[in-house]
């Protein structure tokens, strides 16, 4: 279907299936119960998971096909979103505009820090992109304030001009909406204690993510696909074949930075506002994790990534000790104090704390990230059925002198 | 004149910090071949050992006094510090304003105990993978150590102020047969950059004077041809990664007077740190030294009124500009050899 094999066609249907249905999926706990706040079934958040899931799956055609390790790439995710802004504030409040020109925008951006970067390979690029994004941070922090609002970022305005919208005629707030559905609109399905919230802006968002999926695999399987992973293994050896590699490396970098660009439309389009923090460095870091976390080089790793990242990031650090105390109540008092002082180590405000030990168990056992773990699950199953254990010999135990 | 040669030495300071990190991240890329992202964060530890040492030395206990009472007429209760009781009032107390100078002494044994058990326990897993997963575990371990640094000493900076005696500024201008009032520059910054090019001139001299400097030097340059050689090279690399950790530690040491210690710290440092290498040239110390410098001082050229005014915000970019321009014409950066990190 689509052009794409079985099996991708049917990695296609689940992804297509988990999104559509993921408010019911993330909602697996009834509302008042005392397991609801894991619940992560709300608007915002699932709005998160599926954007950063399109970050993520751009920054992972960069890296995981051609293995330049890009530490700014959050700078195209800024540059879309100030672009997605400029569109609200200018022509009108629908969101389709904004995307397109924030795609269009972070493509134009990714070519000119592309062209220049890929000059060099390993950790020089890694610097250079790092260079790029600090000082467009730096840049949209102070001198290009008339542009990017400086410290206070933008919003739109009712005093704004929004051409188009001002020819149809309206005095009302301005709130993003996709041809007259406002992204904030939420249609709430109660069922037996279960509240399901079914948000616009999420399904739109969802669509995107999709298509953006689907071109992804795309690419993956695709001979140009094929071209980056080359450059990734050897890439002298392709030099030597006669291939100039340049040009798909710089495809690989323009595609992901529209992806991120995309990203980065999407946010605004959900919540109408950009601050030049989006482009720090840590951000760019963000996306790194999340595409090793999840997995390099595959295709579901990094959406697993960043839904991983996002939900820890929303739901592990509204675990405060208040509450920890009251699960923990049922201990003894001295015990149940120990217990809540480590565990507040890992949760609250000390989330960070999780993210780095997850993250540096992932490195140091599981390079491949949570795919290559599922993978190993299963294969634990799997090879035993097939070939019964080699004839090894039994662990001898050292005898005792 | 004046203004410049004031920014030049303003640009010091930071230029010393930047070097000092630079030089250990080199050390550690030239020895190990790894590159070392918690580099930084080893940085913020330095700086939390004079937190620590002076939250020590001020560790009191409340006494009754006597001979004085509050409004109730109730004696007083008032902290005596132990340093206070041990060794009079005026020793103690100059024990506790030399809090952070003491606790150069303190932070080289811990440094070297994580510097070594950071090698042992994690880096040395990491020799045969790429690059990249070295810098992404590293990255790991940068944010677990700034993290637990947060759980127990808060988000907020942390004052840790230089002994009284080098708490002002002194007028250079004067010294040096300007117009006097021009350049007054504070005493810590001199005494921060004396340290680090001590620091600087002693790990060089370590490298190029001593027996075991001359290994080192000989495993850096041909690894498996020491190995054979008989001489357990591992060994010494490791207390070389150990020597670098010292080095950073140091370096955050002394600057938690400049800057009040606070957890991000390290990374704010190490990002310009990584610049600073790539400039100077991957596996160059020289290279990281000067080039350590030179972006300090050019950094705070920059932030000059009359330059902000004739190129607005070039104070925070430039740094990075330099670094985008030195790495497309000059690709191994100003002192870097053939054949380092070029794969």
């Amino acid at each position: 279907m689509f052009g794409l094999n079985r099996n991708d066609t049917l990695l296609l249907i689940v992804v297509a299936l988990l999104t559509m249905l993921a408010p019911f999926l993330l909602n697996p706990f009834p509302e008042g119960s005392s397991l609801a706040q894991f619940n992560g079934g709300y608007p915002d958040l699932m709005q998160r998971f599926v954007i950063f899931g399109i970050f993520a799956i751009g920054f992972n055609i960069l890296f995981g096909l051609t293995g330049y390790l890009s530490f700014g790439h959050a700078a195209f995710l800024g540059v879309g979103s100030y672009a997605a802004i400029w569109m609200m504030k200018l022509l009108t409040m629908n969101v389709v505009p904004a995307i397109i020109i924030s795609v269009i925008v972070a493509g134009l951006f990714s070519l000119v820090v592309g062209y220049i970067c890929l000059r060099r390979s390993g950790i020089y690029f890694s610097i250079l992109t790092l260079a790029f994004a600090q000082m467009s941070y730096a840049l949209a922090y102070s001198v290009l304030t008339p542009i990017t609002g400086g410290e206070t970022g933008l919003q739109p305005k009712l005093s704004d001009p929004r051409i188009l919208d001002a020819a149809i005629g309206s005095g009302v707030t301005p709130r993003a909406n996709f041809f007259g559905i406002e992204m904030g609109t939420s249609w709430q399905w109660d069922w037996n204690g279960w509240v399901f919230t079914f948000n616009a802006g999420y399904y739109l968002a969802a669509v995107i993510m999709l298509v953006a999926f689907y071109l992804s695999i795309r690419i993956f399987r695709s001979p140009f696909g094929m071209m980056l992973r080359a450059i990734k293994t050897n890439q002298n050896r392709l030099n030597y074949t006669g291939v100039n590699s340049k040009p798909y490396t710089l495809a690989a970098f323009v595609i992901s930075g529209m992806y991120a660009g995309l990203a980065g439309g999407l946010l605004v389009a959900m919540d109408t506002q950009v601050g030049p923090e989006r482009m720090f460095w840590t951000a760019s870091g963000e996306v790194v994790l999340m595409t090793i976390l999840g997995g390099v080089g595959t295709l579901i790793g990094p959406v697993l990534g960043a839904g991983l990242i996002k939900y820890m990031e929303n739901i592990l650090s509204k675990i405060n000790e208040g509450l920890l105390q009251k699960w923990f109540a049922f201990m003894p008092e001295t015990a149940g104090d120990a217990v809540v002082t480590v565990l507040g180590l890992f949760t609250g405000k000390g989330w960070h704390l999780t993210l780095g030990l997850l993250f540096m168990i992932v490195v140091i056992f599981l390079p491949g990230g949570l795919v290559e773990g599922g993978k190993r699950l299963f294969g634990i199953g799997r090879r035993k059925k097939k070939a019964p254990p080699a004839a090894s010999p039994p662990p001898t135990t050292t005898p005792a002198e | 004149m004046d203004a410049i040669l004031l920014q030049i030495l303003n640009g010091l300071d930071k230029g010393s910090a930047y070097a000092l990190i630079a030089l250990g991240l080199t050390l550690i890329f030239g020895t190990l071949g790894v590159v070392n992202f918690a580099h930084g964060a080893l940085f913020m530890i330095g700086a939390f050992c004079a937190v620590v040492l002076s939250r020590l030395l001020s560790f009191s206990k409340t006494v009754i006094d006597e001979t004085r009472t509050d409004f109730l007429g109730n004696p007083l209760k008032v902290d005596l510090p132990y340093m206070h009781q041990w060794f009079g009032e005026a020793a103690g107390q100059t024990i506790i304003d030399w809090s952070v100078p003491l606790a150069i002494l303190f932070s080289i044994p811990i440094m070297f105990a994580i510097g070594y058990a950071m090698e042992r326990g994690l880096i040395r897993h990491f020799y045969k993978r790429p690059h990249a997963d070295q810098i992404l575990v590293t990255f790991g371990l940068a944010i677990v150590l700034q993290e637990i640094v947060k759980y127990f000493f808060g988000a907020n900076p942390i004052q840790t102020p230089a002994p009284p005696a080098f708490t002002g500024s002194f007028d250079f201008g004067a010294l040096v047969g300007l117009d006097p009032n021009t350049i007054i520059y504070p005493y810590w910054r001199l005494i921060y950059f004396s340290f680090a090019v001590v620091i600087i001139s002693a790990v060089f001299a370590f490298l190029r004077f001593t027996t075991f400097g001359m290994v080192v030097r000989a495993g850096m340059a041909d690894r498996e041809t020491v190995g054979l050689l008989g001489i357990d090279i591992d060994k010494r690399f490791t207390l070389m990664f150990a020597l670098a950790a010292c080095v950073a530690g140091l370096a955050g040491v002394m600057y938690a007077p400049i800057n009040a210690p606070n957890y991000h710290m390290g990374m704010d440092f190490l990002v310009l740190s990584f610049v600073v290498v790539v400039v100077g040239g991957m596996g160059s110390m020289a290279g990281a030294v000067l080039a350590g410098f030179l972006l300090g001082i050019l950094e705070s050229i920059a932030s000059m009124s009359q330059v902000i005014d004739y190129l607005p915000g070039i104070n925070q970019i430039v740094i990075y500009l330099v670094a985008i321009i030195i790495l497309l014409t000059r690709p191994r950066g100003l002192m870097g050899r053939k054949g380092v990190m070029e794969d």
